[in-house]
């Protein structure tokens, strides 16, 4: 087992009725990361998952989660993780407090911590006001932070979370986020899978992207960046002046102009070139505006692999 | 492979939850409505009939049960058997696991640590109870009436039998149970579970009689030496008999009739010799009368405990995911 690695996986395989779904993935989070599952839908994300909570039968290979196999000690592992489901539901006719009792039974909190452990993470997702009233008025926002107080209540050292965003608007998306980010900040490991990417890419410490059952790229969103977009910084600039795009292409590090508009240039560069390419501006006699280094976004990365990969990405579009 | 822990923890904080659930739904409401009218007409009918006709019989109590008034010839027992606990319990298991599939809970609860094993023995377990609950309420009210009609109290042989077929009337809810339960896993709309299952319950309560009346003479022809002489012929009687067995309805009424009616000497057919000796209509002691019925007491458990086996192999190969 690599140090501090609380999910280690390796060459897992899923088949369903000789077909394999999960065709031999491997990837370890460590303790205390955000890892982002990505992919297109069907891409295996959720049988993984499954898979790691002992919910799925493993086809092959090995998958150890906090060193219990989650199939012969699937109760130990499931002590210890939390799962937040695709489209979490909850017992309509009980209220949200009465839900969470039900769950605080099914995991042995004793009676004596109970009641406080359950008002204490209905606070921490903001819920505490609707505690007693039925979830059948809840709007799925609502839903999905009640699916957080319930991993918040079991004190998981671990927290699966499948699509926490998928359905909910931006306010709530981003307060669920910060929700996510507040398990890290309290020391828990948080696997989350998504197929909207720019939400995830904020949170994500490192990301593996399926596609078709196995991990087309793993690593953190800059390396994938430098991976699949080519070119390692890129480097905005906006300028006013003449003849400012070949200035900037005699910078020693700079592979590549592009012009996005008459005042907009965007550099490849293999290095950080602000400082270089700030005095090229100036030297050349023109008004620097702005000068950043641009994050490739996840959103890039994922369509031009796609892109780059036709094979796969016909399957996508379907 | 095995499995670290018990297969049951979690079991009996499952079947709280879903009898409590039970308890204060709707269904609960419609079936306690259908057991106290249930309970007053039927008792009213059979205890003017045998008020008027059998005031010197030494088990007049357990006629409350059987006994019916001839215009009208819709028994107790008759309606327990064909109608009130099929009924009950099919409208309480139908939708025990499909439900939890569409509202999407299922994954949830089984991430928490306990096995599919605590969840289908709890929703089971909750069913059974609280179709006993009723059960003994429902029995209670006919044997309280009863006191208030005839004004005579039951005794001891009397008790025992009525308590029995208690035991077993709740064991006949436990087949129902399970095969509504099997067809909430198999079916996974709620509706389509319901459905097949309550066509089954008609099937086997209203029609298998007839089916297998003509399956018996397919299988075993009658011989014209009997026909002729306006007899039945014994192997198709015989095969009539054990197909008709297949009706866990058939297997509770033959137990019914040998535990609420002492001087039931044999079930199914007899032959003439067999009998001799025999002082036809002197009631049976009570454990002779459970010796008759014991096979059938014991397919009853026994098609509980393999409708249930069926659902559990399927809801452990089941995928949690919809």
């Amino acid at each position: 087992m690599t140090e501090g690695a609380v999910i280690e996986v390796q060459n897992l395989v899923k088949r369903y009725d000789g077909t394999a779904v999960v065709k031999g993935v491997s990837f370890s989070v460590t303790r205390g990361e955000i890892f982002g599952v990505l992919g297109p839908n069907g891409a295996g994300k959720t049988t993984t998952i499954l898979m790691l909570l002992g919910l799925s039968t493993i086809s092959g290979g090995q998958a150890r989660v906090l060193g219990h196999d989650p199939e012969r000690e699937p109760l130990a592992v499931k002590r210890r993780v939390g799962y937040l489901p695709d489209q979490v539901g909850f017992y309509d006719n009980l209220s949200a407090a009465e839900n969470l009792r039900y769950t605080a039974r099914l995991i042995g909190i004793e009676r004596s911590k109970r009641e406080e452990k359950i008002a204490s993470s209905l606070a921490q997702v903001g819920l505490s006001e609707v505690a007693n009233t039925r979830v059948a008025t809840f709007s799925r926002g609502m839903r999905q932070r009640l699916g957080l107080a319930e991993i918040v209540m079991k004190d998981a050292q671990i927290a699966i979370l499948d699509e926490p965003t998928s359905g909910l608007d931006p306010q709530v998306t981003v307060e669920l986020l910060d929700m996510i980010r507040d398990f890290k900040r309290r020391g828990v490991t948080v696997l989350l899978s998504s197929h909207l990417l720019e939400r995830v890419q904020s949170v994500c410490d490192r990301v593996a992207l399926f596609s078709e059952g196995t991990i087309v790229l793993m690593g953190t969103v800059p390396e994938l960046g430098r991976q699949v977009l080519g070119g390692g910084f890129r480097v905005e600039v906006e300028a006013q002046g003449q003849g400012l795009a070949e200035h900037l292409a005699a910078v020693p590090g700079v592979q590549k102009v592009e012009s996005l508009s008459p005042t907009q240039l965007l550099l490849l560069a293999d290095h950080d070139v602000r400082p270089e390419a700030a005095a090229a501006v100036v030297t050349a006699g023109g008004r620097l505006q702005r000068l950043a280094v641009a994050e490739p976004s996840l959103e890039a990365i994922y369509t031009r692999y796609f892109h780059d990969h036709p094979q796969e990405s016909a399957i996508h579009a379907a | 492979m095995q499995r670290e822990g018990s297969a049951l923890n979690g079991l009996g904080v499952v079947a709280l939850k879903e009898t409590s659930d039970h308890l204060t739904s709707v269904r609960m409401r419609v079936i306690e409505c259908l057991i106290i009218i249930l309970a007053f007409v039927t008792v009213y009918f059979a205890a003017q009939q045998v008020r008027d006709t059998t005031p010197e019989d030494p088990f007049a109590f357990l006629r409350l049960f059987t006994n019916a008034r001839e215009d009208v010839p819709l028994s107790f027992l008759f309606f327990l058997s064909t109608f009130l606990v099929p009924v009950m319990a099919i409208g309480l298991a139908f939708d025990a696991v499909n439900s939890e599939h569409s509202r999407r809970t299922l994954s949830r609860v089984l991430s928490q640590p306990i096995y599919r094993d605590a969840l289908l023995f709890g929703k089971f377990a909750a069913g059974l109870f609280t179709i006993a609950v009723s059960l003994l309420a429902l029995w209670l009210l006919v044997i309280g009436i009863g006191l208030l009609i005839l004004g005579v109290p039951p005794n001891a042989q009397e008790t025992a039998r009525a308590f029995i077929f208690l035991l077993v009337t709740i064991a006949y809810a436990g087949v129902w149970l399970s095969l509504a339960q099997l067809f909430s896993i198999v079916f996974r709309s709620a509706a389509t579970a319901a459905l097949v299952s309550f066509g089954l319950w008609l099937f086997l309560v209203f029609l298998w009689q007839f089916v297998a009346q003509i399956l018996a003479t397919v299988i075993a022809p009658p011989d014209p030496g009997y026909t002729s002489l306006g007899l039945q012929t014994p192997e198709t009687v015989e095969w009539q008999t054990a197909l008709a067995r297949i009706s866990p309805k058939t297997l509770y009424d033959e137990i019914a009739l040998a535990l609420l009616n002492p001087a039931q000497r044999a079930l199914g057919p007899i032959y003439l010799a067999q009998l001799q000796g025999a002082v036809l209509g002197a009631p049976l002691p009570l454990g002779q009368s459970l010796l008759i019925a014991w096979p059938q007491i014991v397919g009853l458990i026994a098609g509980t405990i393999i409708l249930f086996t069926i659902g559990y192999i399927g809801f452990q190969r089941q995928e949690v995911r919809a």
